[in-house]
């Protein structure tokens, strides 16, 4: 490394792998029963202070679901003394007027909720629980306590039919912003992937619903539409860099360049409880490990693009080539990117007739299943 | 872009925060999971958007602040493209 690397400015803290919800796309590790415990208080409240004091100015609260924790509203309140944007990103679950009211005291910024799909029937599906009306009600509850709100629905071949009926859906709750956001393939979400994979037709068709709902409401509400890098031919800058703004704290105390990062082999991700963040982003081996471009291989390390998009995803290089240091095989000058379109074209068979599905849903019974595989 | 009147009175739209972040040397705009970094002038002209303070006024301090030159055109152009951005907004 050449230059000193950028502040992080952007945290994310997932503070509990605790979930009532067990979502078929969950971006939480497979074997996320394995870790230990989570962090007490008193080290989230340091880690909100030492990232502060580097220069983190946005703040996620996530998990898991972290509602889950009985003292996030003190957590809330430290990081609005410490100058943070702060965000809860939550399926929901938990949030009741007594908690809202007490995190609206603390000064949280924003929540963001999410639903798995405009039906009833979907979401209850997805998440394998029955939650869908009372996410109504805790969008209902977001708006009437004044917070700005993000609808969050992540996309894939099971719901992005129904892209119009989400949108209107959001639009009825009064969201700010909507996000559609496809499926990235990790976690859950990869040992689902042929069940969650759109197919051209689907998203071209989605696309245009979202682009006619924009025009059709303006600046209201706001609308992202996250495209799925499978159908791109190069890929996502990802984390706009490794250790380059982002910054993840898992449940149990590791500091993360991002949220999959745990799942490369070879690197020793430093925990908060040995390490200062100071130290951590600046010093450690795993988050200088692919920082910059000199650990980039050709096709990468030849491209003018390479500071465009940083060579992708990592976790995406390792999970489909075996190798994170590869260029991301979205990347159509990959030599491996034969595997990203093969999967594109496994999608593209017609849905009608298509039985039920049979997915993988994340619960601790099938974590600690696919950890006991992997032993073996 | 419709134009600003003179005697607008300019604040923050909710859900907007304007903040100095030492670590980036800038002032930024902070808003549901995002964030942007704002220029040296942008920052010089958004400091002075206080809910109280009209067009005008925010013209003519910072015309104190930086004497000898014309910034009449040029603040009125940005503080509009704010506005159009959804950064601030009338009272």
């Amino acid at each position: 490394m050449s230059a000193k690397p950028n502040p992080p400015l952007w945290l994310l803290l997932e503070l509990t792998y605790r979930c009532p919800l067990h979502c078929v796309y969950c971006s939480n590790p497979l074997d996320y029963t394995a870790y230990g415990a989570e962090l007490a208080t008193a080290d989230w409240l340091r880690v909100l202070r030492e990232a502060r004091a580097l220069g983190a100015a946005q703040l996620g609260f996530s998990g898991g679901e972290p509602l889950m924790r009985d003292d996030l509203e003190e957590l809330a309140a430290e990081a609005h003394r410490l100058g943070y944007y702060s965000n809860l990103i939550t399926s929901g679950v938990g949030l009741n007027e007594r908690r809202i009211a007490a995190l609206k005291a603390a000064g949280l910024d924003h929540i963001q909720v999410s639903f798995q799909d405009s039906t009833r029937e979907l979401n209850d599906f997805l998440s394998s629980t029955r939650t869908f009306e009372l996410k109504r009600r805790v969008a209902r509850l977001v708006k009437q306590y004044g917070y700005p709100m993000v609808l969050n629905v992540v996309l894939h071949r099971l719901n992005i039919d129904h892209v119009a009926q989400i949108l209107e859906m959001a639009l009825e709750l009064e969201a700010d912003y909507v996000e559609l956001a496809n499926t990235q393939y990790y976690g859950f979400a990869y040992a689902n992937r042929a069940e969650l994979l759109p197919s051209r037709e689907q998203l071209e068709r989605a696309e245009e619903l979202t682009r006619r709902f924009r025009s059709r409401v303006g600046e209201r509400m706001k609308i992202y539409f996250v495209v799925p890098d499978y159908y791109a031919n190069r890929p996502k800058a990802c984390m706009n860099g490794w250790g380059a703004v982002f910054l993840c704290i898992t449940a149990d105390g590791v500091a993360l360049p991002c949220h999959e990062a745990r799942m490369l082999p070879g690197l020793q991700f430093p925990s908060v409880q040995s390490h200062d963040l100071r130290s951590i982003w600046y010093d450690s081996s795993a988050f200088n490990h692919y920082r910059g471009d000199q650990w980039m291989r050709e096709p990468c390390r030849s491209c003018p693009e390479k500071g465009k998009d940083y060579g992708g995803c990592r976790c995406q290089a390792y999970l489909i080539t075996g190798d994170a240091a590869n260029a991301d095989p979205v990347c159509d000058k990959s030599p491996h990117h034969a595997r990203i379109v093969q999967a594109a074209e496994a999608a593209q068979r017609p849905q009608a007739g298509e039985a039920k599905p049979v997915l993988l849903y994340r619960d601790d019974a099938t974590s600690r299943a696919l950890r006991e595989r992997a032993v073996r | 872009m419709s134009a600003l009147a003179e005697d607008a009175v300019l604040e923050f739209a909710r859900h907007y925060r304007f903040q100095w972040e030492p670590a980036q040397e800038a002032y930024v705009l902070l808003y549901p999971e995002g964030m942007v970094k704002l220029s040296a002038t942008a920052g010089e002209i958004l400091k002075r958007v206080d809910g109280a303070s009209s067009l005008a006024a925010i013209i003519a301090e910072l015309e104190r602040a930086f004497p000898g030159a014309d910034l009449r055109a040029d603040v009125t152009q940005f503080l509009a493209h704010a506005r159009d951005k959804g950064w601030i907004c009338v009272r």
